[in-house]
């Protein structure tokens, strides 16, 4: 019993990591449809950030709160840059984005090479995330894992609020919708496509912050979760919140599960095996967008 | 007519290309037939290649190996070279996938034709590398701890095997009462071959494997092995997990309650510079095995340390690996001036009893097996993220990569 518990919680914050990192893309890529393959490396810019910032404010708690806000807005003003620069000349042309983006990936890959070191770096956690919960001695919940559940939890109820409730949702909704009819009706859709670029990218900026508490922190830190972050966004419906929350959950129990019993390799073979299985059952993913344009 | 040459045209063309091809192809028949490149040392230098990752999840380690190969060839050169020539050092990045290390091995040896290469990291890159030197009949010095159980005639191991590193580390933990241990690893060749021994052992000497988990290389997703870790109630772990890995893993083991103290885990990839990276706050107290420490005593240390200090930066630790890479540029430099030539076959011939005063004591070359005798060291990961001797096996091991002297390894090999 007390293993069953315990994996569903690993399951659980392995989900709340994969909902962190595909938040942003669920934005950028489903709402907006570009493919943004440089989101990873705006994963990388966050956690950087957090790396930098500790130089600076050397108290690691105090840090990691100035980093969440810090990383939104590095993240964020990369997004835009590359929406303002690249992206927006492009959205005609998918294929030649996903291209593009690849290799602004690769530059800032070695941009961080560069100006870091190819050696990871280190980041010190706060004391009070590094311990944990004690519920019987065999069932520990650390802090960090409950720490990143709530920020994923936080950034879902953020982002809802903000698409659903503001007159900026209303638009991005519209847009995405219908950008014709949007702008006929005085929405500045340049304007709207730089601010969801802006959200999508910042919120992977918080992501990396997050990922500072559990894994390295290096120039390659980005490439190892993209196809993850795909994954859960193309699995969970383009365009739908609801659907990357309700799949990010599923794999990460998934695959705790299933590795608990198997290996890591097991498990990911299965993973992926139910994510072709799911998709051949329901190409348009698990929810779909119904838009008024002709496309 | 003009037609008609046209279709003659048309015919010949592909014709002459064939020819082209063929004669190409019997180019390179012959020179394999020669037996490989030779490598040119008619001028007043002398090339060597360095081949490690400069690049991808490998990177992290291999370029502090890189560095210090770079810098015994600049300690060289400053004091005269070898045989009276400079060494020219060529650096080619591996970028930690398998078959560009082939490739690369490939191009040091035939297009610089240099006169021995440094390098390789992973066991993965060190067998994508071997035929490359063993049809060329080229030199690889290889300065890293790996699992044993091979002798190629064209690869000096600098590094220890595994009854100088991983056959200590247990005999540590038995003297320690720990006898019940949990295997965690990176999944390629080095780990699951040093797991086969590790059970060997285990089974012979009456303690127990709890468990035994594989990692995909490059996995930064732990929760689960370390749910498993910790349910196992294990005694200790030994732990063959490489790269980017060990800080994920290290981060799961602190945040699920596990310290050194209540179950410590013997590292055998884990040196200085990646203490540096995974963090002191997530290492402080365990264990490693190795034959050099950034604090190991000595003369020889102290003038390495300064030299790498003064070069790189001072907050650059040194590490295991480093000093093997180190040091086979010596004993390369040895065992030529003892040859009197760069000629391969001569190296080898000269190379035994070849010996160096190394930072981690005197080390002296195996002409049987081209390895070389190392002092075993288990270590204490401390707070200022330096790793202190708490064991040593008191003299030089004897390299043995086939274990042929320890009964209970019979049938491995």
């Amino acid at each position: 019993m007390t293993v069953i518990v315990s994996q569903l919680f690993t399951g659980v914050s392995i989900g709340a990591v994969l909902l962190l990192i595909a938040l942003g893309l669920s934005l950028t890529f489903g709402q907006m449809g570009v493919i943004n393959m440089a989101h990873g490396e705006f994963i990388m810019a966050g956690a950087y950030t957090v790396y930098v910032l500790q130089k600076v404010i050397t108290d690691a708690g105090w840090s990691l709160f100035v980093a969440l806000p810090l990383a939104f807005a590095v993240a964020g003003l990369m997004g835009v840059l590359l929406e303002v620069l690249l992206i927006r000349r492009l959205y005609a042309r998918p294929l030649d984005t996903l291209l593009v983006t690849w290799g602004v990936s690769l530059i800032l890959q070695q941009l961080a090479r560069d100006i870091f070191g190819a050696p990871n770096v280190q980041t010190r956690a706060p004391d009070f995330l590094t311990g944990n919960i004690k519920i019987t001695d065999d069932l520990v919940l650390s802090n960090n894992r409950l720490f990143i559940l709530t920020l994923a939890l936080a950034a879902v109820v953020a982002l809802t609020v903000a698409l659903r409730y503001t007159s900026l949702g209303r638009r991005i909704r519209a847009v995405v919708q219908n950008r014709d009819l949007a702008a006929v009706s005085g929405i500045a859709t340049g304007r709207v496509d730089r601010l969801t670029f802006f959200i999508g990218s910042g919120l992977a900026g918080v992501a990396g912050v997050a990922l500072t508490l559990l894994g390295p922190i290096g120039p390659t830190m980005g490439t190892n979760v993209i196809v993850d972050a795909f994954l859960v966004v193309v699995a969970g419906g383009i365009g739908h919140l609801k659907g990357s929350v309700i799949v990010a959950f599923a794999l990460g129990t998934l695959q705790s599960l299933v590795e608990y019993s198997t290996t890591v390799s097991v498990a990911k073979v299965l993973v992926f095996v139910a994510i072709v299985a799911f998709l051949q059952w329901r190409p348009q993913g698990l929810f779909t967008l119904r838009t008024r344009s002709l496309a | 007519m003009l037609d008609i040459r046209g279709r003659w045209k048309g015919a010949l063309l592909p014709l002459a290309a064939i020819l082209a091809l063929s004669a190409c192809g019997s180019k390179t028949g012959e020179n394999e037939s020669v037996g490989g490149a030779v490598a040119d040392t008619s001028g007043d230098t002398v090339k060597v290649g360095l081949l490690n990752s400069l690049s991808g999840t490998m990177a992290i380690s291999e370029v502090t190996v890189r560095d210090s190969i770079k810098l015994a060839v600049e300690e060289i050169n400053a004091s005269g070279g070898v045989l009276g020539k400079k060494i020219e050092p060529i650096s080619e990045d591996g970028a930690s996938d398998w078959p560009t290390f082939a490739e690369k091995a490939e191009k040091l040896i035939r297009e610089d034709k240099v006169a021995a290469v440094f390098g390789c990291w992973t066991s993965a890159s060190r067998k994508a590398v071997k035929p490359v030197f063993e049809e060329n009949k080229a030199l690889l010095f290889y300065p890293v701890q790996y699992e044993g159980l091979e002798q190629s005639p064209y690869i000096f191991y600098t590094g220890a095997t595994t009854n100088q590193q991983i056959v200590p580390g247990l005999e540590y933990l038995k003297s320690q009462g720990k006898t019940s241990v949990y295997l965690v690893g990176s999944d390629y060749v080095f780990p699951r071959t040093a797991n086969k021994i590790i059970k060997a052992y285990v089974q012979a000497n009456g303690m127990t494997v709890l468990g035994e988990e594989y990692a995909p290389l490059g996995s930064t997703e732990f929760g689960t092995i370390v749910n498993k870790v910790k349910a196992s109630k294990a005694s200790a772990v030994f732990n063959t997990l490489n790269g980017d890995s060990n800080v994920a893993f290290f981060k799961e083991y602190k945040s699920a309650g596990l310290t050194a103290a209540s179950m410590p885990v013997v590292s055998v990839s884990i040196a200085e510079e990646e203490v540096k990276s995974i963090g002191t706050q997530y290492l402080d107290g365990q264990l490693t095995a190795w034959n050099y420490y950034q604090t190991t005593p000595g003369a020889a240390n102290d003038k390495f340390v300064k030299a790498y200090k003064a070069k790189y930066g001072q907050d650059k630790p040194t590490s295991d690996p480093m000093e093997a890479a180190y040091v086979s540029v010596y004993l390369w430099k040895a065992m030529v001036e003892k040859a009197g030539g760069f000629e391969v076959d001569k190296v080898k011939a000269a190379s035994d009893g070849v010996t160096f005063d190394a930072p981690e004591g005197l080390v002296t070359v195996d002409g049987a097996t081209q390895h070389i005798y190392k002092t075993a060291r288990i270590g204490k990961v401390g707070p200022d993220g330096l790793i202190t001797e708490v064991w040593n096996s008191g003299q030089p091991v004897k390299p043995d990569p086939y274990l042929k002297g320890y009964p209970w390894a019979a049938g491995l090999s």
